[in-house]
């Protein structure tokens, strides 16, 4: 368990919904829900989730932090939109599933070998080096994700699709030498930096006060 | 002249209905069968000049018996509107013309209707008269306000300002009842965020300086007699002093009594004095008056607080109330914020299985409620045990789908409203078994005090609808009771918020208004308002068999010491039901009467059994079966060329004698159309369509008499909206007809 898991339950011990609403990103809107459960229903995921949106949302109210926290459900949203859109009370619950994901990746509790939190990684790291997403950088990682046999089978497959695109020019061999990248690297980088330790800041405040 | 009467047949062929049927025949079969001494027939009568032709006859030349043919009487009311002479519509448009296809092998089947009407109306005006209106009650511009509750305030206030006197009958020492108790109330007004003042004392004093209200207080009603125009109402004090007043019509607004919540052991209430009832909460906050609130068990600071929703409702288990209060819901959320007002951080937990928030801004306060940070947990709870810390509250979460519980300082039973009726003048009395069985088992018989004390042949109160309920048939008659000039308004007619009541409380106190109003002009109230025909009744051939008086729908007929009838007109609705009950047939009203049917049943003519044209005689129910066929025919909707319709004004209404006259007669077939009967009842007249039902299953045996077979008189419950299914039955007939063959008793 991380230290800042540790000081978060010592913090939070009597109110996992306070914890939400103070450290995650829109956590504010956990206590809006009314659990009409229009979520659960418009989800085109759904029935391979753990557990619903309106599930996740009334384990918070219950207190129910560790499986939440571990769950991976939040990990499986696909930013599709259409619980957002279809939530009678406005709730931005995939923003919610988002900002859940990342406190909990924060607090190190993201299941082992969780895929789409591995690929997120990928594309963090691949997006932040130059500011621009280096498309067959990220294709050749997520392909190799899970080591080499598995990733030379998964380039077999795809070389096809890969060749055709090259032709019609939607993607260019010359980005495995660095890639584009943004006009003003270094700011861009700057800025990733200070929003992160501002984010980092407000998190340690709420532990500490 | 004036009382000879003299009938007038005037015959309008415009809508198509001169293209469809051959004018000059129906001027001869008025003249000659209907006997018509004057007939004309107009291109457009209800334009200006065929509505001016008829007014120069009666002018001019005495005519005070109208028999207009053209469309339904439905249509065309404020055209055909005369006064002082007598009026039936012949529906020769919606009745023959639509409810018929066109085309040459249908022509003479159709004029054959169109005959058959002209004649049944032309000898069904001869049997009226011209209704003069009750002169039983003079105009008495004063209500009776029953209850000092926030809806009876309302209702006293509310008549007041209309010019209406007022009389304030409250049974305790003061003003107010359970809506003066509460702290706040839900809020009534945009943002509806925050719990807002009750306004009960508001009222009060309005009530005080309103020099047209007079207050009684520790006073009940313990005698109502009389009728709209002329309640005669003995107002007794606790010290035994009684004076008598007289008032137009009466608002009862007896409100509800608080569930007991004893019946809930379940949840530690009367174990625990920590668990307390929505209606005891109020006190608690009312004492602490914006402060912290303390437990009544021990007086420490409430931190947090569990409501239970749906305490001892919307349950079949014994003793708990199979409805929904209504109110509960957002009552427990003002009541979490009364907690949140003094201490944000305080614990507010409330746990429902489906949470209702009604009312324009109901949506708001829950809103409201949850971003102050009240918790809303969907959840079952099934009992409340003491804990260490105080109560602990085990529930299944109906959405995690697991047993758990949560501590509490304090909880809350949101329980519901018990309407404070009178005891039902038509609750089924026990049986002797039943009797016996709850002798045996000791229990203890509470008794109903009743709250107005009718002197009325049938019971001292307002009949209930349902659980207790003096509610009327909420979509169609919202205000209606069941007793004329009596309005229930607030949680005795059903559940309710204060919001709800003083809307309520307005509404009846303009129908007790509008009732006095129309009693002092002679007419009906709702539903065949402005009417102004009553029961006649021919005392010389009454046997005293009483089935008048126990058969109106409203109470209206008492009896005197010989057991004769005793019409109260301003009481009754017009529906007839005493004039179908009668077997001697002595009750009538001026235009319509057991002779302004039986004429029209007469008067259709009956081809011989070797024609192959049988008559089908349908009796239906003014108010929904014949818009029903009328609608139907405009719709396309065709039925039989054998049907003969009869609008009434309540399937009560038929009397038997009819249908063996119209089955002697040589009809081959019956069918009677009324409204939904039962529980949900859609009579407008309440009980008339299930006593016609009632009679109706007794006329098997006049069947067996006359040796006709049962199929032939069927009795049917139509809405107004089937108008497929209305004209399908009149056609289900005619095919029954077919296949069971001729009445034999054509002459």
């Amino acid at each position: 368990m991380s230290e800042l898991n540790i000081a978060m339950v010592e913090k939070y011990r009597n109110s996992f919904l306070h914890e939400v609403e103070a450290n995650v990103e829109e956590g504010d809107w956990v206590k809006m829900c009314m659990q009409c459960g229009v979520c659960s229903g418009s989800c085109p995921l759904g029935s391979h989730w753990e557990h619903s949106p309106q599930k996740l949302f009334m384990m918070i109210r219950a207190g129910k932090r560790e499986e939440v926290l571990s769950s991976d459900s939040m990990w499986m949203c696909t930013s599709c939109y259409n619980c957002v859109v279809r939530c009678p009370r406005e709730v931005p619950i995939t923003h919610i599933m988002h900002g859940l994901a990342s406190y909990a990746k924060r607090l190190g509790l993201v299941p082992k070998g969780q895929q789409t939190a591995k690929f997120a990684q990928h594309f963090w790291d691949n997006l932040v080096k130059k500011g621009r997403v280096n498309e067959l950088k990220l294709g050749l990682n997520l392909y190799f994700m899970n080591g080499f046999a598995e990733g030379v089978k998964t380039s077999l497959k795809m070389k096809d699709i890969g060749l055709g695109m090259l032709k019609t020019k939607r993607m260019s061999p010359m980005e495995i030498f660095g890639g584009h990248k943004v006009k003003d690297l270094d700011g861009f980088q700057a800025m990733v930096k200070k929003a992160q330790e501002i984010e980092t800041a407000r998190i340690e405040k709420n532990m500490n006060a | 002249m004036a009382d000879e009467k003299k009938v007038g047949a005037y015959i309008c062929s415009g809508c198509g209905i001169g293209d469809r049927l051959n004018m000059k025949q129906l001027e001869m079969t008025a003249t000659r069968d209907g006997k018509a001494k004057v007939c004309k027939t107009h291109d457009f009568l209800c334009s200006k000049a065929g509505v001016q032709m008829i007014q120069d006859d009666i002018d001019n030349d005495g005519v005070n018996q109208l028999a207009i043919a053209a469309c339904s009487r439905r249509a065309k009311v404020e055209a055909f509107n005369f006064s002082d002479v007598s009026q039936t519509r012949i529906n020769l448009r919606e009745g023959v013309i639509w409810a018929r296809p066109e085309g040459d092998e249908h022509t003479e089947t159709t004029q054959e209707m169109a005959d058959d009407y002209v004649r049944m109306g032309c000898h069904e005006v001869k049997a009226m008269t011209v209704p003069t209106g009750s002169d039983e009650q003079p105009l008495v511009k004063s209500v009776l306000v029953v209850g000092g509750g926030i809806t009876g305030l309302t209702a006293a206030v509310e008549s007041f300002k209309t010019g209406y006197s007022v009389t304030l009958v409250e049974k305790s020492g003061a003003l107010g009842g359970m809506a003066g108790d509460l702290y706040k109330r839900v809020p009534t007004r945009a943002p509806y965020a925050e719990p807002e003042e009750t306004g009960v004392a508001e009222l009060i004093e309005a009530v005080n300086a309103a020099d047209g209200i007079s207050v009684h207080l520790n006073t009940t009603v313990t005698k109502t007699a009389g009728a709209p125009g002329r309640f005669e109402i003995d107002l007794s004090t606790e010290s035994g002093s009684t004076e008598t007043t007289t008032v137009g019509a009466i608002v009862q607004a007896s409100g509800m009594k608080a569930y007991d919540a004893n019946q809930l052991p379940e949840f530690a209430y009367g174990k625990n004095a920590d668990v307390v009832t929505n209606v005891e909460l109020e006190a608690l906050a009312k004492a602490a008056n914006g402060g912290s609130m303390k437990r009544p068990s021990d007086g420490k600071e409430i931190k947090s607080v569990t409501f239970i929703q749906c305490a001892g409702q919307r349950s079949e288990k014994e003793g708990h109330l199979s409805y929904c209060s209504g109110f509960c819901c957002n009552t427990s959320i003002k009541q979490a914020m009364y907690f949140k007002e003094s201490n944000p951080n305080a614990d507010t937990t409330i746990l429902f299985t489906d949470l209702r928030t009604p009312g324009a801004g109901g949506e708001d306060f829950y809103r409201s409620g949850q971003k102050k940070g009240i918790l809303f947990s969907k959840g079952e709870v099934s009992e409340v045990v003491p804990s260490a810390e105080g109560l602990e509250v085990k529930f299944n979460d109906l959405i995690l789908g697991e047993e758990t519980s949560m501590q509490a300082d304090l909880v809350v039973l949101a329980t519901g409203q018990v309407p404070n009726s009178g005891p039902d003048p038509y609750a089924a009395v026990p049986t002797k078994e039943e009797k016996e069985a709850a002798e045996a088992s000791n229990t203890v018989e509470i008794s109903v005090e009743s709250i107005l004390n009718l002197d009325y042949r049938q019971g001292t109160d307002l009949p209930h609808l349902s659980n207790g309920f003096t509610d009327s048939h909420f979509i169609c008659f919202p205000y209606e009771t069941r007793r004329t000039g009596i309005y229930s308004a607030g949680p005795v007619r059903r559940p309710m918020d204060t919001l709800q009541a003083q809307d309520d409380a307005m509404g009846a106190a303009l129908k007790a208004i509008q009732s006095a109003e129309n009693a002092g002009q002679g007419r009906a109230a709702h539903p065949r308002s402005g009417d102004l025909s009553y029961p006649l009744f021919r005392k010389e051939g009454c046997t005293q068999c009483k089935r008048c008086t126990v058969e109106c729908p409203f109470g209206a007929i008492n009896e005197d010491e010989r057991g004769f009838p005793q019409f109260n007109e301003s009481r009754c609705r017009r529906c007839g039901t005493c004039m179908g009950a009668c077997p001697v047939r002595v009750i009538s009203f001026d235009n319509y009467s057991v002779d302004t049917v039986g004429n029209q049943i007469k008067n259709v003519d009956i081809p011989d059994e070797f024609d192959e044209k049988p008559r089908i005689l349908v009796l239906a129910c003014e108010n929904d079966a014949y818009p029903a066929l009328d609608m139907g025919a405009k719709n396309g909707y065709h039925y039989s060329q054998w049907a003969r319709v009869i609008p009434v004004r309540c399937l009560g209404s038929v009397n038997t004698v009819w249908l063996t006259d119209a089955l002697s007669e040589g009809y081959d077939g019956v069918v009677l159309m009324g409204c939904q009967k039962g529980d949900d009842y859609q009579c407008h007249f309440v009980k008339g369509s299930e006593m016609a039902t009632m009679r109706m299953s007794k006329i098997a045996d006049t069947l067996q008499q006359l040796n006709l077979e049962e199929e032939r008189v069927s009795t049917y419950e139509v809405a107004i909206t089937d108008i497929q299914r209305a004209p399908q039955l009149i056609n289900d007939m005619a095919d029954t007809i077919e296949k069971i063959g001729m009445s034999p008793f054509k002459f």
